[in-house]
């Protein structure tokens, strides 16, 4: 069995600024972030693509308390984004000062990915971490 | 597979910050559990032990052997779980099952937790261990955050403006407060007013301090027995008569799915059809309302109101004693509180406690016949439901 796209890679490629994800060659569905199978039909004939890295904001909050090590981020958004392609995904927003995030200027509205946030790790996280990152069209 | 009974339950007053180790919390809690089912710890053939953050709290790990021998339960098989919030529940749920299989007789099952000792910054953190460490914590992901995200999602997809969402929240939080006035166990026992539930500190938007269950220290227990053992120890067993569990991967693949939880559901619909009951049939409830949108999303899985509704349910009483169905008459989360390895066994002593007729008057549902617990771990990974009724 060969494990299509490891963690390592999706975190690599993203750290470039480029979001992989895996196609289903049974039912044609798009899994992202990976996994061994197929989020629609638990196939594992998949394949990696390159995903647009653009979608729709579904759902968002800005937070005001964060975790041990990481109090000097906030205030952040986070947001879960429906990718054009099918799949949500959670990544940060950008561009938008946190405390003015309402309901009214960011669900529904499309966003595109611009430069990964790159979480440094802490003694926990085995390692760096990398967040999709979002702006807002134009 | 046969029938099993609740037939003893213990629980500690559950707390802030303190200093009893996490061993002698959950011995409380058994020795009363044992207490009430006439049993000796030499008679407990199996400890089942919900402990998520014992590592973190007290740099304490395999808590369930310590915690059997503590209690005199010497050698036996002892299990613990990890489902975060939902640990307890799981326990409670193998415990039964090995009764109802013939292998037991006898089983003591609960949990402990010393979320509170950790304090808010490490509690915060481990708690965010529940979301997916590498695909979701890396955006600063934590659990307020996800429940904060569900109340925006719920307010879109079912139209109900975030102001009018907003009061209905803090109704729930204040009907939660109100019965853990009344619950001498609970961690928070204040009066609080609508007023100062939406003037409360702005955790993660739109959820504020009084939306969010407290970090709690406690444990609780209870002892299992089959049919025949039960009626010898107790003239009111507590029989378990449905019980259901279910898994799910990460917030963000649930998609189109939430605000709803899958495993919720599912869970839920094991539980009744095992029981042949029907969510009317509910009197009491105990749902996992760490979050005041929780409970709304909770109640509307559960069947007693339709989805987007049941911030009204609330709003009318619906959700409270003499409603459709008494919800969180302990205190739930909320004020009752929240040591997460302990939660859903403490769920369970209070539908116990309820449908025997033990609790506070102005917190009692008289002539209660069927209770049920709903118990969340992570965001919806670990889902647990478990249906009892009177036995007498």
């Amino acid at each position: 069995m060969e494990y299509k796209l490891t963690y390592k890679e999706y975190r690599e490629a993203l750290k470039q600024n480029k979001l992989l994800g895996l196609k289903c060659q049974n039912c044609g569905s798009v899994t992202v972030p990976p996994k061994l199978v197929c989020r629609s039909c638990a196939s594992m004939d998949l394949e990696v693509l390159e995903l647009k890295g653009a979608g729709k904001i579904q759902t968002f909050t800005t937070c005001n308390v964060a975790s041990e090590g990481r109090e000097s981020e906030v205030p952040y958004t986070i947001l879960l984004v429906e990718l054009d392609e099918g799949p949500w995904l959670m990544g940060n927003l950008t561009g938008v000062d946190p405390e003015k995030a309402t309901m009214e200027t960011l669900i529904g509205k499309r966003v595109k990915m611009t430069e990964t946030r790159i979480f440094p790790g802490d003694k926990y996280s085995a390692g760096e971490g990398a967040s999709p990152t979002f702006v807002l069209e134009a | 597979m046969r029938k099993v009974a609740v037939v003893g339950v213990g629980e500690t007053k559950f707390s802030g910050p303190q200093e009893r180790t996490s061993v002698e919390l959950f011995a409380e809690a058994a020795a009363e559990a044992l207490t009430e089912s006439n049993l000796k710890p030499k008679d407990i053939q199996a400890l089942y032990l919900g402990n998520v953050l014992g590592d973190f709290s007290e740099g304490q790990g395999s808590m369930q052997a310590f915690a059997a021998e503590n209690i005199g339960c010497f050698n036996v098989p002892a299990n613990r779980y990890e489902g975060a919030c939902a640990s307890a529940s799981m326990a409670v749920r193998d415990a039964w099952m090995w009764v109802a299989s013939g292998f037991y007789d006898v089983v003591l099952a609960g949990g402990v937790e010393r979320a509170a000792t950790m304090g808010t910054p490490l509690a915060t953190r481990t708690f965010a261990m529940f979301s997916d460490s590498r695909y979701e914590f890396p955006s600063g992901i934590t659990f307020p955050a996800v429940f904060a995200m569900l109340a925006h999602l719920y307010a879109a997809k079912y139209g109900v403006p975030l102001p009018k969402l907003k009061e209905q929240l803090a109704a729930v939080s204040v009907q939660s407060y109100k019965y853990g006035m009344f619950n001498p166990q609970a961690h928070l026992r204040k009066e609080v007013t609508m007023e100062a539930v939406l003037s409360s500190f702005m955790v993660s938007t739109p959820l504020q301090l009084h939306d969010c269950c407290p970090f709690s220290d406690g444990a609780a227990a209870l002892v299992l027995a089959s049919e025949e053992t039960a009626k010898k120890l107790t003239s009111k067993p507590v029989f378990v008569v449905g019980a259901g569990q279910a898994s799910n991967g990460p917030l963000a693949n649930q998609q189109e799915y939430l605000p709803r939880l899958r495993a919720r559901e599912l869970s839920a619909k094991q539980a009744y059809e095992m029981a042949g009951l029907k969510p009317e049939d509910i009197d009491i409830c105990e749902l996992h309302d760490c979050f005041s949108i929780a409970s709304l999303i909770a109640a509307e899985s559960l069947g007693f109101f339709d989805y987007g509704t049941s911030g009204e349910a609330w709003a009318k009483g619906e959700a409270d004693i003499g409603g459709k169905v008494a919800i969180n008459t302990s205190g739930g989360l909320k004020a009752k509180g929240h040591p997460i390895g302990a939660t859903g066994a403490g769920q369970v002593y209070e539908i116990a406690k309820q449908l025997r007729e033990e609790v506070e008057p102005e917190r009692q549902v008289e002539g209660g016949r069927i209770g049920m617990t709903d118990t969340l771990g992570g965001d919806g990974c670990t889902l647990v439901n478990l249906i009892l009724q009177r036995g007498w």
